[in-house]
């Protein structure tokens, strides 16, 4: 049971790297998201049952949701609108377009046939069947994880995160910002794709309603992280959103589980997500305003000490 | 090196807001001018920076850099030769970065590549950069920029668009914010690099005693127009009163002649 918490909470994880890499490192409100998840989840589906190889399925996912993410970005970028509604846009079209690569379907099962889920107990024999699912999920996710911090540590990454936090610097130094945001959204719902494509394996089915609400649930997983620990680097902050990742599925794990005692049906769910993004949103500003009511406090003794000493001074030369 | 013929930019043409922020300009900068703006609020300073850095797109007229007709070149591409800095010490830098990701952002100009460039060696070389600033921000490579004060970004500002070794610098009044102390930090700072790379510059500043003092050349700018243009052995006998009441001479005449227009 509690491997599957894990299991779960992995696959998410990825997705939630893809949220990092649009909400806080590019600060770009993308909703794309929404659909790019189910995009991969459908696309990794059909690829299996056509015979595609496995790591195939997965890369096509992958670039199915970095396509996503570039006509985001190009909405954007060309009719010169807000990330929001570039992303809204694109969220919609991708219902259809997700029903479509379904063939007409809503709801594809993948059953008897050989997913990543059906490979890793064949690869891991030695370990029980709840634990190889873990373990190839985690070294998936590790994989991920170490390559998305590469690339935040190569020279192209820093200028996407240069632009998240100033776009004219960015146009200063010779670059051309609407590239580096192509880039940067493709590589963010590539990601949520991976982990739609991963999640559809392990569920055993595609759902076009797969996406709904992930921005939300991401959002929440990426601010529970923030609580962890603070840092600027980015291996840090990668770790910390996929603990908020694991976290977040817990927690909704035990509403689930243990929130019948009080009335909780899974509907309430999305609720209890928002909810949650509200609190942490508060918790961070009251925070904040303390601690910088904390640092004025700090300013105003330390110019009251100096102020002291050259009082003193003073009267000993006197 | 940067050649402007009859430029003019009008902010929403044709409605009752019509603003003629640029008239018909004409401007030649040589390499290796240090030249000097000066006019009120209003007298279109900024414009012609942002249409010379290509922030805006022009009404009429030609931008020519480098012997290149630049006048539709987008602002990123210009960015190669221009080097800008502005009056807000935050547009320069990363505020959620570290120095040493600002920096390497800078280090090249130019779309960026999958390489990890930042290595210890890059990290000495910042470090040494950093001590010609004498603001300790040598130790302080791994702390957000965000931390740092004003003056210490700007002159970090400064110190960035020097190390992408710009040809030309655009300075719109980049002191203004700062106290006096770091004003005369930055501005010294400046002085030093424009010499020792040998920088064409225009700076636009509301100091008129440093518009004297610094550069080899000053112009004055007055409703989208360029009232006055001095040249080094003019503007070595100038003080400011004298200045002023160029400015106040050349106006009169204007509103003279306007007079006399109405009359007719």
């Amino acid at each position: 049971m509690l491997e599957g918490i894990f299991v779960d909470g992995l696959i998410f994880s990825i997705m939630v790297l893809g949220v990092l890499i649009s909400y806080r490192i590019l600060d770009f409100a993308d909703l794309t998201c929404d659909g790019s998840f189910a995009t991969g989840a459908a696309l990794a589906t059909m690829a299996i049952l056509k015979g595609v190889n496995l790591s195939g399925a997965l890369v096509i996912a992958t670039l199915g949701g970095a396509v996503a993410g570039a006509v985001t970005a190009t909405i954007h970028n060309r009719l010169k609108v807000p990330g929001l509604l570039a992303g809204i846009l694109t969220m919609t079209m991708l219902y259809s377009v997700n029903i479509r690569i379904l063939g007409g379907r809503a709801n594809i099962p993948l059953l008897r046939v050989t997913t990543v889920y059906t490979r890793f107990p064949e690869i891991f024999s030695f370990l029980s069947n709840s634990w190889a699912l873990l373990v190839g999920t985690l070294l998936i996710a590790l994989v991920i994880k170490v390559l998305v911090d590469l690339f935040f540590r190569a020279d192209l990454g820093i200028s996407i995160g240069a632009l998240g936090s100033n776009e004219q610097m960015i146009v200063s130094m010779g670059i051309n910002p609407r590239l580096l945001k192509v880039i940067g959204l493709a590589l963010s719902n590539g990601l949520i794709a991976l982990s739609g494509g991963l999640l559809a394996q392990y569920q055993g089915f595609a759902d076009a309603n797969l996406g709904q609400g992930m921005v939300v649930q991401g959002l929440a997983a990426i601010m529970i992280g923030e609580f962890l620990f603070d840092s600027n680097r980015i291996s840090l902050i990668t770790l910390r959103v996929m603990l908020g990742a694991i976290i977040y599925k817990a927690l909704m794990f035990f509403g689930r589980y243990y929130g019948y005692h009080i009335n909780l049906t899974p509907s309430d769910l999305k609720l209890l997500t928002g909810i949650l993004v509200i609190v942490s949103l508060i918790i961070a500003q009251t925070r904040s305003a303390a601690s910088s009511a904390d640092a004025r406090k700090k300013a105003l003794r330390r110019n009251k000490e100096i102020r002291q000493h050259q009082k003193e001074a003073n009267d000993a030369k006197n | 090196m940067l050649k402007i013929e009859a430029l003019s930019k009008v902010f929403y043409p044709n409605t009752v807001n019509e603003k003629r922020a640029i008239e018909y300009i004409d401007l030649n900068v040589n390499e290796g001018d240090f030249i000097t703006v000066v006019g009120s609020n209003g007298s279109g300073k900024s414009t012609l920076f942002n249409l010379i850095a290509g922030t805006y797109p022009v009404t009429g007229g030609k931008i020519i850099l480098n012997g290149k007709d630049v006048t539709h070149t987008p602002e990123y591409k210009r960015a190669f030769t221009i080097g800008r800095i502005f009056q807000d010490p935050n547009v320069g830098t990363a505020a959620k970065m570290s120095l040493e990701d600002n920096m390497i952002t800078a280090h090249r100009k130019g779309m960026k590549g999958l390489k990890i460039s930042l290595n210890s060696e890059k990290r000495q070389l910042f470090k040494e950069e950093l001590k010609q600033l004498s603001m300790g921000l040598e130790e302080r490579l791994k702390d957000n920029v965000g931390l740092l004060s004003g003056g210490q970004r700007q002159a970090l500002t400064l110190l960035m668009t020097i190390l992408s070794r710009p040809q030309m610098l655009l300075l719109d009044e980049h002191t203004a914010a700062l106290d006096p102390s770091n004003a005369q930090i930055v501005m010294d700072l400046t002085t030093q690099f424009i010499e020792r790379y040998n920088l064409t510059t225009l700076m636009v500043t509301h100091n008129m005693q440093h518009a004297i003092d610094f550069g080899n050349r000053l112009i004055m700018m007055d409703e989208g127009k360029i009232i006055l243009d001095l040249n080094a052995s003019e503007k070595e006998s100038l003080t400011v009163p004298k200045l002023v009441k160029m400015f106040k001479t050349i106006k009169k005449k204007e509103y003279a002649s306007d007079e006399g227009l109405l009359i007719l």
